[in-house]
């Protein structure tokens, strides 16, 4: 672990006179959640290392309104919206990295409509990008010649039709990259969209996460590698679940990067 | 006395067609009872996802044996009803063969080739019948496709099996006639089967040959006014369906607009609060928040409902389906399409006016246990090989309960005023949001 994680907020920015070339969008999960946050910090991390120069909205950001609006509450939903859209123009935001796929799709699709245009990125893409330009230079480190397999987010993948920028990602990495039998168009979902993750799943056989788990783990990998911090916690309990949490890690596309090049 | 032949195929076709109108308005009638919704954007995108889906199937090959098999029932299908065009001929006019003259060997080569197909197309829907009924796939025997669904299926193979036979048996029959009755033929398949029928008279060759004829476009024009009963009815509605489909990313959920006004006026500091509802009064009439009943649907939405062929794929790719939840993305099509023809009954019965019948497509067909159960993953939306969108009637009911009903399960109510109060789903403070930062 280096040095300390550089954090501007944009009040800081503004207050400056600076404006920051992109917005990293952290989400409630990537807030609160104490297993997503560590994704969040790797997100930060390799921003720092790139020297880019971003900024986020620390306590001026709220909820984009996505479990609303997929629970059907479009009014809690546009409260949000607009209220994020204000925030954002006063600001007067034009590019927008997320750490969730939510996020991103609420932000890229649902609020142009609303008075907020932005171009929307996914931190995968964004790290894709960074690699691409030669910016950022990644090796296997940990990582390396292990097996890894990737699980869609079905808000990147069918969503937004992002199948290929985590993936390169991660074969950079020097791994091998094994794929699931469901997996890019045909990926499973892994049980908590459309407002699952924060209600009891309805009268069934089975939770969707462990059905995805298993199949996972039938690969006997030793990451599993997802884009979305709920994918992340549903997987995470489907593995401990399981008793694999010994020889399968559940990683963020993000926190792989991070840990392979010790930042 | 001759043209009684003519004059009863005559009446044959303009019943068949007549009736096929007639079902074909009903059915437009009722797609058109939906909301408005424009999709009339994007024109040549739209015909190209037309031509690559609908036309050639691009989704249908994602199972590549089911995939193959429905292209060459379907290609089969379409190109010998080519021939269809000489029997109506043959039929108006009294001739007999009018092109096989005309084209001489071109007709033999045209209609070897549609005995092949012929063969393939009976061979396919024997395997077809064989994966329904013997091998018993999953996906064909779900609750929903007990009784009529289940049935309905077979009676198409059943019947396109018939047609083909016909077809078949016609040409063999002829090809025993004395050669100054034999338009055309031996052909290729036919003439395989043709020694069956040797040495009967030519009376009798002739009675089979003019049975198989008759009973060929009889089967054609029942077939056609079977469809708009059947799932079958998918053969035409697959292209306005594919056409008029969502080309926004799949991610991209309608935004509501008399929601967005009401919260704009709420959140806008300038607003009088006593002033009157800005609405002119032609407005005043409270137009529902999602979807109760299928008049709130689109007509998209509708014409999916009669577009759905009741594959199944939608639903064996479906996570909640897959985990043994009662959701299935094709039983909500199913649903949609039973009570819009519920709804059109009434309409007709009454003259051309809805009268409440104290049902709804919500709770009567569709519980909201099943509205729950989805994750909005979009798993039935990329599987339809039609494009027909379930998630968005299972979004637009799910609107109507929450913001109408005010009814959703327990645990998401603290997460809707956490998210109003917090801006957050859980109940932590909004000041803490930006901790992460300093913890180490
Ligand atoms: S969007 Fe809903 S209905 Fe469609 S496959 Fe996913 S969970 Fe099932
Ligand atoms: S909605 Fe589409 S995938 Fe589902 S049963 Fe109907 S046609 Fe098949």
């Amino acid at each position: 672990m280096s040095e300390a994680l550089k954090v501007p907020t944009m009040a800081e920015m503004m207050a400056a006179g600076e404006t920051p070339d992109i917005l990293f969008w952290v989400g409630c999960s990537g807030s609160f959640d104490d297993r997503a946050k560590k994704i969040t910090k790797a997100i930060v991390k390799i921003l720092n290392k790139v020297d880019m120069k971003f900024a986020v909205l620390g306590t001026e950001e709220s909820c984009t309104g996505d479990p609303a609006k997929r629970a059907g509450n479009e009014f809690t939903f546009m409260m949000q919206a607009m209220s994020n859209i204000q925030v954002l123009n006063a600001y007067e935001v034009k590019k927008i990295v997320t750490g969730c796929p939510h996020c991103f799709n609420t932000l890229k699709n649902e609020y142009p409509e609303l008075g907020g245009k932005y171009e929307v990125i996914h931190h995968t893409q964004l790290v894709q990008q960074l690699i691409n330009e030669g910016k950022l230079k990644v090796e296997g480190g940990e990582f390396k010649g292990k097996k890894i397999t990737f699980h869609d987010p079905c808000y990147l993948g069918r969503a937004n039709g992002e199948y290929e920028a985590p993936r390169s990602v991660i074969e950079k990495l020097d791994v091998e990259l094994a794929e699931m039998k469901r997996s890019r168009a045909n990926g499973l979902c892994c049980g908590a969209g459309g407002a699952q993750m924060f209600k009891e799943a309805e009268p069934g056989n089975k939770e969707v996460n462990m059905e995805r788990a298993e199949e996972a783990l039938a690969l006997k990998p030793d990451v599993i590698a997802t884009g979305c911090p709920f994918c992340n916690t549903m997987m995470t309990d489907g593995v401990k679940y399981n008793d694999k949490q010994d020889e399968t890690q559940v990683l963020d596309v993000a926190e792989l990067i991070a840990q392979a090049n010790d930042l | 006395m001759e043209y009684i032949p003519q004059i009863l195929f005559l009446i044959m076709l303009a019943v068949g067609f007549g009736l096929f109108a007639k079902s074909a308005m009903r059915i437009r009638r009722n797609v058109l009872l939906g909301r408005d919704i424009d999709r009339k954007d994007r024109a040549s995108d739209r015909m190209n996802l037309m031509l690559r889906v609908a036309l050639g199937q691009s989704k249908m090959v994602v199972r590549p044996i089911a995939g193959t098999l429905h292209i060459i029932v379907y290609a089969g299908f379409l190109l010998i009803n080519i021939e269809v065009a000489e029997i109506i001929i043959d039929g108006l006019f009294g001739t007999h063969r009018i092109f096989a003259p005309v084209l001489g060997g071109l007709y033999t080569a045209a209609i070897n080739f549609f005995e092949i197909l012929g063969v393939l197309v009976i061979v396919a829907c024997a395997i077809f019948l064989w994966r329904r009924n013997v091998m018993k796939i999953g996906r064909f025997h779900s609750t929903e496709m007990k009784g009529w669904p289940f049935k309905d299926a077979n009676y198409i193979l059943i019947i396109e099996i018939v047609l083909m036979c016909a077809l078949l048996i016609m040409n063999a029959a002829e090809a025993n006639f004395p050669d100054e009755h034999r338009a055309a033929g031996p052909f290729l398949i036919s003439g395989l089967i043709a020694p069956v029928f040797s040495g009967m008279s030519y009376e009798t060759l002739h009675l089979i040959e003019r049975v198989c004829w008759w009973a060929h476009i009889a089967g054609i024009l029942f077939f056609l006014n079977y469809l708009p009963y059947s799932k079958h009815f998918h053969i035409i509605l697959a292209f306005p369906n594919v056409y008029f489909s969502k080309l926004t990313p799949k991610g991209q959920f309608t935004n509501l607009e008399s929601v967005k006004k009401e919260v704009e006026l709420m959140l806008d500091p300038n607003a009088d609060p006593f002033a009157a509802p800005a609405e002119p009064a032609g407005e005043a009439e409270h137009q529902r928040f999602g979807a109760k009943d299928v008049q709130d649907l689109s007509w998209v939405q509708l014409m999916n409902a009669y577009s759905c062929t009741e594959c199944g794929r939608c639903t064996s790719n479906c996570p909640a389906n897959i985990t043994g939840k009662k959701l299935s993305p094709r039983k909500i099509m199913m649903d949609t399409r039973d009570r819009l023809e519920e709804v059109g009954a009434i309409i007709d019965v009454n003259k051309g006016t809805f009268v409440d019948d104290g049902k709804s497509l919500l709770h009567d067909y569709i519980t909201p246990e099943e509205l729950w159960a989805c994750t909005s993953c979009n798993a039935c939306t990329e599987a339809c090989p039609v494009n027909i969108d379930p998630l968005s009637i299972i979004i637009d009911l799910r609107r109507y309960l929450v913001m109408e009903e005010s009814s959703m399960p327990a645990e998401l109510a603290p997460v809707m005023s956490n998210l109003e109060n917090n801006g957050a789903p859980w109940q932590f403070s909004p000041a803490d949001r930006f901790n992460w930062a300093q913890e180490g």
